[in-house]
Order: structure tokens, then sequence, then C-alpha cells
């Protein structure tokens, strides 16, 4: 039998590369202390050597899966063994390498370990893809994901690493800007869509000022995150001294408020744009017909406009949110807290776990805040969109 | 009745809508014909106020309709448009029901009346009422529509081109459909067409517009016997004045005394049927039967022939 290209998955060329790569590359690296250059560890020395074979073995048998067009259920199953393989390997990775007793050296994760996990990652989520789960299947992919990881976490497996030794160096204020950050992200989110919604139906009802407005935002969008705050400082300062109550309400030129305001300006247009896309796309004849049957403006726009912009501007806030979990990080530069403290302290001492400590988290809430969201905007759009079946 | 009197409307210095005067009965079907541009569809959404014109008045029973607020004035009066305009979020239920919600009836009375409608419209309530609209057909969306218009029992109708979109055969049913609702309803129908056949087919009175202005109102064989102008003599077709005028009258009208062999047809069907039932089998004559079923006598090819000029 002739072994065809066309059994050849495309997808599996790429992953079966990132990981051929991630076979060779350091599995794991080995500091001395936290601050000081890492050594590369290859796979087959970077664990017990039964352990190192195993993971190598079955490494090689998994990329030749995701080569060859298998069900996609194989295939996947295939990505979710490998990533717990991998989570287990870099747990007792540190344990193999840390010295008895020895507090100050630092096993981290190597390049290796990042694009094997990477590549059987892009297998999954591919496969994930490909199967099409329903908005709710999605939902509950993402919760079983997020209860591994917990488990992983809390079982001890990975105590030994060193993003979990930062972690527990910190365990206190960890918790504390993770809520700052939450705070930052979903307060401004809040925020601008109570403002946000009700200028975009401004902008849609009276022409003249859609484009002064929308321009307005285009200008505040392009302004850099840092500028803005230098920006801010002086109105704000101004509010705190002059403002009576402001100043108790922790209104300052410097700290959270400046980043909260910063957060809600940058979310503004998103808000705004998708409002106003969102109420354009009503269909003329419906919004025509709404007249017609004698809805007044206001029941034309609570039974009408609003109902169907609904997906677009639920779009918008998908969009402001993920983008101010990231932006959030930022706020950390004026002493608003969140993530990025600990990515700024670790940038600040050469200590790369402190900054992987901050930035994971707040990739993670990303991304899982995309996936939350793209299910609502899917299980809310069907009556609109045209997925229901036909009854008869 | 309708008493639309020396309505105008311009935009800036184009004028859609120039001096139009004419009377509608209660209980009839008036037709709007005109050319795209004519101003047909301005005329008719000043009635409803979706326009607002720019000088005369409108009295609908004798009550400016300037003078009720527009919103209220609109749940009075049923509106149908092209596409039917249905609100794609809404099942087909809650669609009809939208006038009836506005007016505040109380539920049972809303279901009730959504029911009546659906089993009007040969729609099954059980089927049609909990789909949306994006899962029904043209002619099943176009009649989901007229329903809605029709829910809140307005005693005026206005609608917009409302079979445009449907294939021939489709828009066929449906007219013959909102023949038979305005005789049971008796509703005062006033519908825009630019498609002259289903003007004669349906319209107890004929409104030709050209350019803004009204150019002739009068029933359909008045209009055939003498077009007030070059441009409504054209829009009729003078190929198509005889057929036009055969179709107007029932065979009941053409009948002589005689017997004749064959099919018979029935003393209601039209005139141009019958015409055409002779020329197609060849018969000279063809019996003719009354509402009791027995024959009432014959038509024949010669007879008919002079039944297609204006006496």
């Amino acid at each position: 039998m002739r072994f065809g290209l066309n059994r050849i998955d495309r997808v599996g060329v790429v992953v079966a590369l990132i990981a051929a790569y991630g076979l060779v590359a350091p599995f794991a690296l080995f500091r001395a202390n936290r601050i000081v250059q890492g050594e590369g560890r290859s796979l087959l020395s970077a664990l017990p050597p039964s352990l190192g074979v195993i993971l190598l073995a079955f490494s090689v048998i998994a990329i030749v899966m995701a080569l060859l067009r298998l069900p996609l259920f194989v295939k996947l199953l295939t990505s979710l063994v490998m990533l717990a393989m991998l989570a287990f390997a870099i747990g007792s990775a540190a344990g193999f390498l840390t010295p008895e007793g020895n507090n100050y050296a630092r096993v981290s994760p190597g390049s290796g370990f990042w694009l094997l996990g990477a590549a059987f990652a892009l297998l999954a989520t591919d496969c994930l893809a490909r199967l099409r789960p329903p908005p709710w299947g999605r939902i509950a992919i993402l919760t079983a994901t997020v209860a591994a990881i917990t488990f992983v976490l809390t079982s001890g497996l990975w105590d030994g690493l060193s993003i979990i030794k930062e972690y527990f160096s910190r365990a206190d204020t960890f918790w504390l800007e993770a809520g700052r950050h939450v705070t930052l992200a979903l307060g401004s989110l809040a925020v601008a869509a109570v403002v946000g919604i009700p200028l975009g139906i401004l902008c849609h009802r009276v022409e003249p000022v859609r484009s002064a407005i929308l321009n307005l935002l285009n200008i505040v969008q392009t302004i850099p995150s840092i500028a803005l705050f230098g920006i801010l400082i002086g109105p704000l300062s101004w509010v705190a001294t002059n403002v009576p109550g402001a100043a108790d309400l922790g209104i300052r030129g410097v700290g959270m408020a400046p980043a909260f305001v910063a957060l809600f300006l940058y979310s503004l247009l998103p808000m705004v744009a998708n409002t106003v896309g969102g109420l354009a796309g009503v269909p003329a004849e419906a919004n025509d017909a709404a007249r017609g049957v004698g809805m007044t403006d206001r029941q034309r726009l609570a039974q009408v406009e609003l109902p169907l912009a609904f997906p677009v501007i639920l779009t918008g806030i998908r969009i402001v949110l993920v983008q101010n979990i990231g932006l959030a990080t930022i706020a950390a530069l004026i002493g608003g807290g969140g993530f990025g403290v600990f990515v700024f302290q670790g940038l600040g001492q050469t200590a790369m776990d402190l900054v992987l400590l901050g930035a994971v988290p707040t990739v993670t809430m990303a991304f899982a805040a995309a996936v939350i969201l793209d299910a609502i905007v899917e299980l809310v759009a069907p009556a609109n969109a045209g997925r229901k079946e036909a009854t008869a | 009745m309708i008493e639309i009197d020396a309505i105008s409307k311009a935009y800036g210095d184009v004028t859609v809508v120039d001096n139009v005067s004419m009377t509608i009965e209660a209980g009839s079907i008036t037709v709007i014909v005109g050319t795209s541009g004519s101003g047909k569809t301005t005329l008719l959404r000043m009635i409803n106020r979706l326009v607002e014109p720019t000088s005369g008045s409108i009295r609908i029973d004798g009550e400016d309709n300037g003078a009720i607020a527009p919103h209220e004035l609109r749940r009075r009066i049923g509106y149908a448009i092209q596409g039917h305009g249905l609100f794609p979020h809404r099942t087909v239920a809650d669609n009809i029901a939208t006038v009836p919600k506005l007016l505040g009836w109380p539920q049972d009375r809303i279901d009730a009346r959504v029911e009546e409608l659906l089993n009007l419209f040969q729609l099954d309530p059980a089927s049609f009422g909990p789909r949306f609209p994006h899962e029904l057909s043209g002619g099943q969306s176009q009649r989901v529509g007229v329903a809605r218009a029709l829910a809140a029992e307005p005693n005026l109708l206005l609608m917009d081109e409302p079979f445009g979109a449907l294939d021939p055969v489709i828009r066929a049913k449906a007219q013959d459909d909102l023949l038979a609702i305005q005789k049971h309803f008796g509703t005062t129908i006033i519908l825009v067409t630019h498609d002259m056949e289903e003007a004669f087919g349906l319209a107890d009175r004929i409104a030709v517009m050209d350019g803004g202005r009204l150019l002739q109102y009068a029933t359909p064989s008045e209009m055939l016997a003498s077009p007030a102008t070059d441009f409504v003599a054209s829009l009729i077709g003078t190929a198509e004045r005889p057929f036009r005028l055969l179709a107007l009258n029932p065979v009941e009208r053409a009948v002589e005394p005689g017997a004749a062999e064959g099919k018979p047809i029935s003393a209601d069907a039209s005139q141009r049927d019958a015409l055409a039932e002779l020329l197609w089998s060849g018969r000279p004559a063809l019996p003719v039967t009354g509402k009791d079923g027995a024959v009432a006598g014959r038509v024949t090819v010669d007879g008919l022939l002079k039944q297609a000029r204006p006496a």
C-alpha cells in the first residue's frame, strides 16, 4: 500500500514540527538562584531516566498520530494525554533537578516544555474547533480545563517549580492584586457599557453628533496608555483637592483612579462603535414596520432595535473585556495594582518567574473571557441569525 | 370614508406629491398605481403620517389625521409592506400580537385573535404560531404580514406593494385571499402597486399617479372607456383593453337564451375566462349554470365580443 501525501493532516505537520523541535530544545531550566541566567536541561537529563524515556516514546507516537488523518476524538484524546503527561513531567523535573534541601535553586519550564505544550494545545484546540461543540459544550470544556489546572495547582505537583515558589512567597499580595485586576477590568467595562450604549444610541439617532463622537473616541484610542496616564494626573489631582469627598473615594492623580479612567476611555470606542453598528444593521423593513404599527420611538428602540442589535453590542462587550484584562496590566505603572505589579517587579529584578506570575494569569483570564463571551454571543444570536431548524 | 384634501409633499425644491385630492368610500378597495417615483407610496404614507404633508389635510371618518398623535393613529390603521417587514426576533404569534399588545388588550383576547387570524389565513396556529419569520416561505410571510396588519381590527388597511415579492402563482392566491378577507371584515383597503393587472383585479376604484399628480381617479370600467391622458392609456395598454374589460364583468351579464354542448361555466366567472374557454375548446357556445347549479342559458363568442368594447 502506498503511503500517499493526501493521508497527511496539514495542521498535524505544524504540530509535528513544533513538537519535534520541542523534543530537542531544553525541557527545563536550572538556576542556582532566582536571578542568574539559567542552564538548559534536555528532556532525558531533566527527568528520572525511566520517565524521560516514556515521555520521549509517547511524544514520538503522538507526533506520528498528529500527522495522520485519524478520527478527531482519537487525536483530541492523544493531545489531552500528552498535555497531562507534560504537566506531570515538569513537576517531577522540579523535584529531580533541585538538590536536596536547597532553597535557592530554581527550576522552571524550558523552551522544550513550552513548545511541546504549545504543539499539543494547538492539536487539542484544532480538534475542538473541528468538532464544533455547541456554546454550552465549549463552556463545559473550559470549566473542565479550569478544574484540571486547579487540581494540578492544589495537588502540590508543581510546588517545586519556580513560578509556584514565587507565588508562595507572595500568596497574600497575589490575591489582592488579582482582585484589583478584576475590579479594574470589569468595573471599567461596566461603566463603559452604561455610558457607551446610550452614547451609541444617541450617535445612531442624531446623525450630526455621530462622526464628532466617533472621531473623538478614535483619537482617544490612539493615545499611548502611558501618555494617557500622564494626561490624567493633572485633572484627577485637581478633582481630588477641589471636589469634597473625592479624595475619600480614592480619587488621586496616581493609583487606581487614573488607571480606571484610562481603561474606561479605551473601552468607549468599541462600545459606542458596536452599538452604532448593531443599530445600523437593523433591517430597514423592521424599522418601517415598527413605526407603521404605531410604536413610539422608545418602544421601537426597546422592542425592535436593541433586541436586534444585541448580538453586535455583545460582541463589543467581548472586545472590551478581553482588551481590558490585558490592558489592566499597565495600571501597575502608576500604582493602580493588578497583575502588572508582578510583571513590572519581575522586569526590574530580571526575575522572569515573577513576570510569568503576573502574565500567565492575565493571559488565562483573557482567554477564558473570550471563550465564555463568544459562547454567549452565539447563544443570543440564533433567534435573529436563523440557526433554528424549522419545526415542521 | 377617507377624504384627501389638496395634499402636497415637497422635499426641498422637489415636489413628490402635488395637490392631490380624492375621496375613498368606506369598505372599498382603492388601488393607487404609478411608476416608481410617481409619489404613490408617499401619498399612502401620509395617510398614517409616516410622512408629514407639506400642505393639505386628510380626514378619516371626518377626523383630521393631523389631530391624532401619530403612534395612536397608526395603531388604528393596518399597515402591510413589501417584503412583509416581520420582526425577525419575534415568533409569528408575537408578530401578529404586536398592535393588540401596544393597545393593551388582555392576553386571552390577544391569543384568541391570533388564533382566529392564523386560521383565516390557512396557517395552523399550533404549527406556525411558535415559528420565527425565517422559517416561513415567502407566501407564508406575506400572509403573516397582512394578519399582523389586521390584528387590531382596523377599519382601514394600507398596503404598500404587498405582493411585490411573490411569484405569480402565489401572488394570484394572495390576491384572492385579500378579496375574501376584505369581504369578511368589510375593511377599507388602500393598496399601492405598479402592476396594472393587479389594480384591475382588485380595485373598486383606481387612482393613477405620475410625477406626484393624480391623473385619474375612476372605476376600472370608466378608466378603460375613457382614459384621462395618454399616459393612463399607455399604462392600461391599448392591446389589453378588451380583455381587461371582459375580466371586469361576470358571465351573467352576457347570458343568452338557448342551449349548448359540453362542460358548463358558472355565471359568476369572468367573461374573459369564458372567452378563453370558448377559444381554447373551439366551441361556439358554452352552457352557463346559475348559483343553484341549473343551466341558465349560454354564452357565445359573438355575444362576448360585443361586451369587449365600451358601451
